[in-house]
């Protein structure tokens, strides 16, 4: 096993919060480049979302009246902690596969609900009406997209026969990648949807829906808990994506130079999907979220489960 | 360290709106500079929804007796530092200032750093103010 200070250095530098954060602040850039091309504009310089960081740690910090104070600062924390650690683990069971334990697909999936659910709590207790109506919405919208999410994943493991990412790597990199077959693409466009869901982009950006509820859930966030919120959304850019190419794309070869362009492309077509869907679609209301969810989305995942049981 | 901030600052200004009972046509002109002809995304301005997340407080219109105490509210609101803006004749005094409703201009409710005249003012002009006021920080 690692010790205490390999540990602290995986979490902290690479490829935990530092390699993410900077990575997935650059594919914000890459979002909202992509985004102002599509409305024929120019767009933000590249340093753009490192900046506002920057300036939002130097700005004022101010606890509303009436506000829990210990649920306000710590939940946002523990969210950017929670997604800090998947994106750890992400890379280790893609670089050392036989780091891998029984289960840890499970632990990852609780762990990617962490920053929805911590931001949840952030958001009732900042006692803002509209910030407490952000937060149902994000509620509901989690337990519609869940249930496929899940069903989806689960068709990989039906593929692999088993809960260990590390071996769905190495069985990906001797027999080609899942996407490859036909329950495999049908898990993938599933996943894709729930991963957008999970984002919060258009369509689903229901629950900080700017132009109705001003922000949701994110209201009250002022300063440095604003910038800790935007480094939570970048790293969930990156790490999603990364998610999604470990269990259907054949996973990360870091040891060769074509495994790491490879790597590359893959990330950047996910990345410009997202944003593509997110440029193309208006918002849609909660209701027709959850119908959307879990009618055709989840009958495509019980198709692809099936089809993955039966073999193809 | 601080002198970091003020750099970051300059480079990503967060712009809140601020309508307090203006006609909709300087409102409109600031609309404006978000669109492909100017887009002052280029240089970090981006307009957000709360003011808790602003840097810049746009603020449009004769200043009337409803919303004076809110322009207030959303000021406290703000995170330090921030940076007022009057775009427009209305709030540094105007036609409508001897009305029974209009508490009178702007700086008599909030300190303003920099105003913005004109019926409505050109983006062009909104943009060297900014400028300004960004040299001032």
């Amino acid at each position: 096993m690692f010790d205490i200070l390999e540990v602290l250095f995986l979490y902290l530098v690479f490829p935990g919060f530092l390699f993410s954060a900077v990575v997935g602040l650059l594919s914000c850039w890459v979002d909202r480049k992509v985004t102002a091309k599509v409305q024929w504009r120019v767009g933000p310089p590249m340093l753009q979302p490192f900046i506002d960081i920057i300036k939002l740690l130097g700005k004022e910090v101010i606890l509303p009246r009436g506000a829990y104070k210990f649920s306000f600062f710590f939940f946002p924390l523990l969210g950017l902690a929670g997604i800090t650690l998947v994106s750890t683990m992400l890379w280790i069971f893609n670089v050392f596969p036989d780091k891998t334990f029984i289960g840890d697909l499970i632990v990852v999936l609780y762990l990617l609900m962490l920053p929805p659910l911590s931001l949840i709590l952030a958001g009732f207790a900042s006692k803002n009406p509209l910030a407490t109506l952000g937060a149902s919405r994000e509620m509901k919208l989690m337990l519609s997209y869940e249930l496929p999410f899940i069903l989806a994943i689960f068709t990989i493991v039906a593929k692999s026969h088993s809960l260990l990412m590390g071996n769905m790597v190495t069985v990906q990199s001797t027999q080609g990648m899942y996407l490859l077959s036909a329950s495999g693409i049908i898990a993938f466009i599933v996943a894709l949807i729930c991963i957008q869901a999970k984002l919060g982009f258009v369509p689903f950006d229901i629950a900080d829906a700017e132009q109705e509820i001003a922000g949701g859930i994110i209201i009250e966030f002022s300063g440095a808990l604003l910038a800790i919120y935007k480094l939570t959304k970048a790293i969930m850019l990156f790490v999603l994506p990364v998610f999604l190419i470990t269990l259907f794309l054949g996973g990360i070869n870091v040891f060769t130079l074509w495994g790491i362009a490879q790597f590359i492309l893959k990330y950047v077509i996910i990345l410009t999907l997202i944003v593509v869907i997110k440029n193309t679609n208006p918002r849609l209301r909660i209701d027709q979220a959850l119908r959307f969810f879990w009618g055709k989305v989840t009958v495509l995942a019980v198709i692809a489960m099936v089809l993955a049981l039966v073999g193809w | 360290m601080k002198r970091l901030f003020r750099w970051a600052l300059k480079r990503s200004l967060y712009v809140y709106h601020v309508g307090a009972s203006a006609c909709n046509n300087c409102d409109i002109e600031i609309l404006d500079l978000l669109t492909p002809k100017f887009d002052v995304e280029r240089f970090g301005i981006v307009l957000v929804g709360s003011p808790r997340h602003a840097d810049v407080l746009l603020v449009t219109g004769a200043v009337n007796k409803l919303i004076a105490p809110r322009l207030r509210e959303v000021y406290e609101a703000t995170p330090n530092p921030k940076v007022v803006v009057a775009i427009g004749t209305c709030p540094s005094g105007n036609i409508f200032q001897d009305s029974y409703n209009v508490v009178g201009p702007l700086d008599k409710i909030i300190p303003v750093d920099i105003y913005i005249p004109g019926c409505p003012p050109k983006p062009e002009a909104m943009i060297a103010g900014i400028v300004k006021v960004l040299e001032k920080l």
